[in-house]
This record gives C-alpha cells, structure tokens and sequence, in this order.
C-alpha cells in the first residue's frame, strides 16, 4: 500500500478530477463503473464536452472560405487548435496535418511513400509489436512495389531486439516505422536510439504515437523525428481525428495524398498545383468540430501536466503490477523494464474472452481479444489478451476492484 | 419440440436463478460438459470468426431435419452455442429460417448478441439460418 500512499502525494484530488468525466459517474450492471479500457479510447472531461458544444451551438461554419463573423470565428478556432496540438508536442503549428486519426496519418505517409519514395527491393522497417494500423500500409505499399518489409523481432519479455534492428538498417531501407508504445504489452521503445540509429543510416522515423499520446511528454524537435502520427480519442479528446506531425522538409517532397477543397493553389482541366504544407494534406471540409475539442483536450492535459500524469500513471501501473501478481494464476504478456500502463494478462487456461466478459458483469471494463495486434499473439502463442490500461482518472481503488473481479471470474471459470 | 417451445423451456430454466453469477454458473457448466462436435468437423471451412473467440459450426441433414453440432475455444460462448442448438437443432430448414430468436434477450444475455466484432455468436446465428435457407433452396429445387 506504500504506493497507493505515494500516489496520493501527486495525485491528491483525483476525485476532483474524476468528476469532470460524467460518464465515470454511473453504474454497469449494477456496479460502479470502472474503465480501464483507455488503450482503445479514453472518457472525456466537460472542458472538452462543452468545447464541442460551444461550437455548434455557437458558430457551426464552415472553415477558411466564409467572410462571414461565423466562418471567421470556425477558421480561428479550428487553427487555434492546430497550434494548441502543435504546442502540447513541441512542434511548429504548419507542420501538423489534421487527419482522420493514426490509421490515416499513417496511411498517408505509406500512401507518399508507395508513390514516391519506394522502389522494387527497397526495405521498409516495422516491428513485431506494431498495430494492424502500421502493418498493412507498409503492406501494401511493399506488394505493389515489390518491396521488401521487414520487421524488428521482439524478445520474450516484450522488448525491441535492438541488435537486430541494428543489423537490419542498410542502404536498402527507406522508411523505419515503429510504435512508441505498444498498446498491447505496454513496452515504452527506446525510440530515440531507434531515430538516432536510422538517421545514421540516413533512413526517416515515424513513430506512431497513439498510445504514447497521453501518458508521455512528447517533443518532436528534440527527438529529430521525421513522422510523428496521434489520435485525439486516445487523449481524453474526440473521435475522428489525428494528426500527422512532419518534418517540413518531409511534408514539401510528400505528394498529396487526396485531392479537393483546401489542398489546391490553384486548378485547371490541365494542371493543378498545391496549397503549402498542412493544407495540402487536408482535403475536403474538415472535422472541424472535432479539431476544437481536440485542442480542448490538449489544454485539458497541458493544464493538469503531462509530467505529472505520467509520474501518477507509473505508480498506478506499479501498483496494478503488484496486485494482479498475487493472482497464482495470472501471467503477465510483456514485462519490459520500460513499461506504461497497458498491462496485459492471461489467467490460467481460461479463455480472455470469458474472463472479459465475467468482469463486464462487475461493472469492469477490460479489453479483451487480440488487440488489432494478431502477429504479437502469434509471437506469444496466445489467442489473445485481457488488457487492462490506465488514464489519470483511475484509482487504485479501481485496481483493487480489477483485482477482486478477477479472482471471482477464476472462481466461476473453475 | 418445437423452436418457440425450445425457447420457452430455457427461458424457464433461467428464471429460477437470482442473479447474474448462477446465470453464467450455469453456462459455464453447460460449455464444459457439451462436447459439441466431432473434432474432424473442427475445419477452418467451419471456423466462425470473431475478434474474441472462434466458433466452429457445422450442418448436416438426417431425414428432414437439419442437425447442427459446434464448438468454441472459449467455455462461456461454448455454453451459448450450446444454448442456441438446443434451440435450432434438429429441426426443419424452413422453421429455421423463419425462427424468431428470442430467447437470449429474454434470459438476460443480450450482450453476447451485440452486433460488435467481439463475438461470433451473432455470425454463427447469422450462419445458421443461412445454412438453413441453402438447405431449403436446394429441397424445393429438387421437389
């Protein structure tokens, strides 16, 4: 209980914080709820909620083609929250391209690089604890090349094989593409060794950040990353959105990965040429709303401090760690040093599925499955995982309740 | 017995439990004790799958009636599947087809049936009323 006590030293009114998340405030089956599904999308807090609907019950508008006083104010806060999400990682603000989120900023740099950069032999570098996300991109943009992909092992704690992925960087390489956390094993990748070792190789970086987004400060200039890919849901902000960070240099040379509404200079029926970097990536009406309540979230977690989030969310984890280890039963999947709060476990011979669901009946909610990650089962030899993962908003109380509906699930289970 | 008076029987048998723990107790059983299917059915032919578990369903006719035998790798769906073939099985291509399926809400288990990628129950009763408009297809076709 030393660290539950510790916690309290940081986080001392997270009750307060707890109720600026309303959907935290109801019963599941007749239990109080406990969310620890975070690594597929967190709650959001008011701040974000009313943001959303100060937007339209304000000046819905459409953004950077109105005269109008409402288009004006869209277009201002729309952009302001380019600069707000540009600021919480440490970028310039016209180096970061809304998108759908990190599936679809990583589809567009597969997308660049499939029509641009990548040649038949060529290698494009993933690692074995990717999401499906930043596969099948590089995928498809290999079967079509007749590139080569090749991925960094992963060793039987969890971690990157770092000296394989020193002997796989060659002159062949054009792109390394890895997660900054793995949303399944919750393994944090050393990635500026990662960057540092391929930038000497001349080879861009980008890391896909989704599960990082939240739980860890992030400075792309000080990291020299090329590619940087988020999502707002995955950080107490909306669904629907991302953003892809690049390097400036790097978004010049990218071809347009869409055509229509605000990424053209100018058309005609024989040429059309394109507006600068990020518009030339955001085609079509964009998710106005939702980049508003992203930048919502964003001040939201820069109010509260990342630092600070990330110190409580490791002495939650550590706590979570311990209590679930006195489970006989329960094995952990991924025991990296280095390690975030998405902790994945099997009890026994029993099913995750089952156990998911018998925790779903105490008002426990678990992910459970193969986590878009079915490569990383194979590696484990596992069906699938019960993933339990952290936010600033859970408690240790909250892992005692996991704790306790574990036990009753292996009662039931037998 | 017919499908409605299937159902019927389960939903009674539901009713005696007090709450949610006897509810999947029982299902818990029933998965464990049913094996559902011979092992050389177990195909990737048979294989429904669902982000979470994976079902094998397979179908055969015995005179005019369809008789369907499953399984699943984990023990609560086993326990439904169970369910759903006391429900379905043996029992006539057209009546399945038109079966209306309202024991699971009834018992209180809706979840297990969300149309979500967790699950493969929803496929498997997607699949078996499918199998039993194939089979009724091909009976009129030969009639």
């Amino acid at each position: 209980m030393e660290t539950a006590t510790a916690k309290n030293t940081i986080w001392p009114d997270v009750e307060k914080i707890r109720n600026e998340f309303p959907i935290l405030q109801q019963s599941i089956n007749g239990n109080p709820l406990v969310y620890l599904d975070n690594g597929a999308t967190t709650q959001k807090p008011v701040q974000v909620i009313r943001a959303m609907q100060e937007y339209y019950t304000g000046y819905n508008s459409n953004v950077h083609r109105g005269v109008h006083t409402l288009s004006q104010k869209a277009t201002s806060a729309y952009e302001a929250a380019r600069h707000q999400v540009a600021a919480f990682i440490g970028a310039h603000h016209h180096e970061v391209v809304f998108t759908k989120g990190t599936t679809d900023a990583i589809n567009l740099v597969a997308a660049g690089f499939r029509k641009e950069f990548l040649h038949e032999g060529d290698e494009v570098i993933i690692s074995g604890m990717e999401h499906h996300s930043n596969i099948v991109p590089w995928q498809l943009a290999c079967e079509e090349k007749k590139a080569h992909l090749k991925v960094i092992p992963v060793t039987d704690n969890g971690e990157l094989d770092m000296n394989a992925y020193a002997s796989m960087l060659g002159p062949r390489v054009k792109i390394v593409s890895v997660t900054w956390i793995s949303n399944t094993l919750g393994t944090i990748n050393p990635v500026k060794d990662i960057i540092n070792m391929a930038h000497a190789a001349g080879i861009p970086v980008l890391l896909d950040a989704a599960q990082a987004i939240a739980h860890t400060p992030i400075k792309v200039h000080e990291l020299n990353v090329d590619f940087l890919a988020l999502s707002s849901h995955k950080v107490y902000g909306p669904t629907g959105i991302g953003i892809l960070y690049g390097k400036e240099s790097w978004l010049q040379k990218l071809p347009p990965y869409q055509g229509g509404g605000d990424m053209i200079k100018h058309v005609t029926f024989e040429k059309t040429t394109y507006a600068e970097p990020p518009l030339k990536f955001e085609a079509g009406t964009p998710a106005i709303c939702e980049a508003i309540g992203f930048g919502a979230a964003v001040a939201y977690v820069t109010q509260l401090g990342i630092h600070k989030i990330q110190a409580y969310e490791h002495q939650l984890t550590e706590y979570a760690i311990a209590q679930l280890k006195t489970i006989p039963e329960l094995r952990l999947i991924g025991e990296a040093k280095h390690r975030a709060g998405a902790i994945s476990f099997l009890v026994g011979q029993h099913h995750p599925s089952d156990v998911g669901v018998l925790l779903d009946q105490q008002g426990i909610a678990v992910r459970t499955g193969h986590h878009c990650t079915q490569p990383l089962m194979d590696r484990f030899e596992c069906p699938g995982t019960v993933r339990a993962s952290l936010a600033l908003y859970n408690t240790t109380a909250d892992i005692d309740r996991l704790v306790e509906g574990v036990r009753k699930a292996v009662t039931l289970l037998g | 017995m017919t499908i409605k008076e299937q159902q019927d029987n389960i939903i009674a048998d539901f009713e005696v439990f007090g709450d949610w723990m006897e509810k999947y107790e029982y299902i818990i059983q029933l998965g464990k004790d049913l094996p559902l299917i011979d092992p050389k059915y177990k195909t990737d032919d048979n294989l429904i799958r669902g982000c979470q578990s994976k079902v094998w369903l397979h179908a055969e006719m015995q005179g005019d009636k369809l008789v369907f035998t499953a399984d699943s790798d984990a023990v609560i769906t086993k326990g439904l599947v169970g369910l759903v073939i006391q429900v379905l099985s043996h029992q006539t291509p057209k009546d399945i087809a038109n079966a209306d399926i309202y024991f699971i809400d009834a018992i209180g288990l809706t979840s297990h049936l969300s149309p979500t990628r967790s699950n493969g129950l929803l496929s498997m009763l997607k699949q078996i009323k499918l199998y039993a408009i194939g089979y009724q297809a091909k009976s009129i076709q030969q009639n």
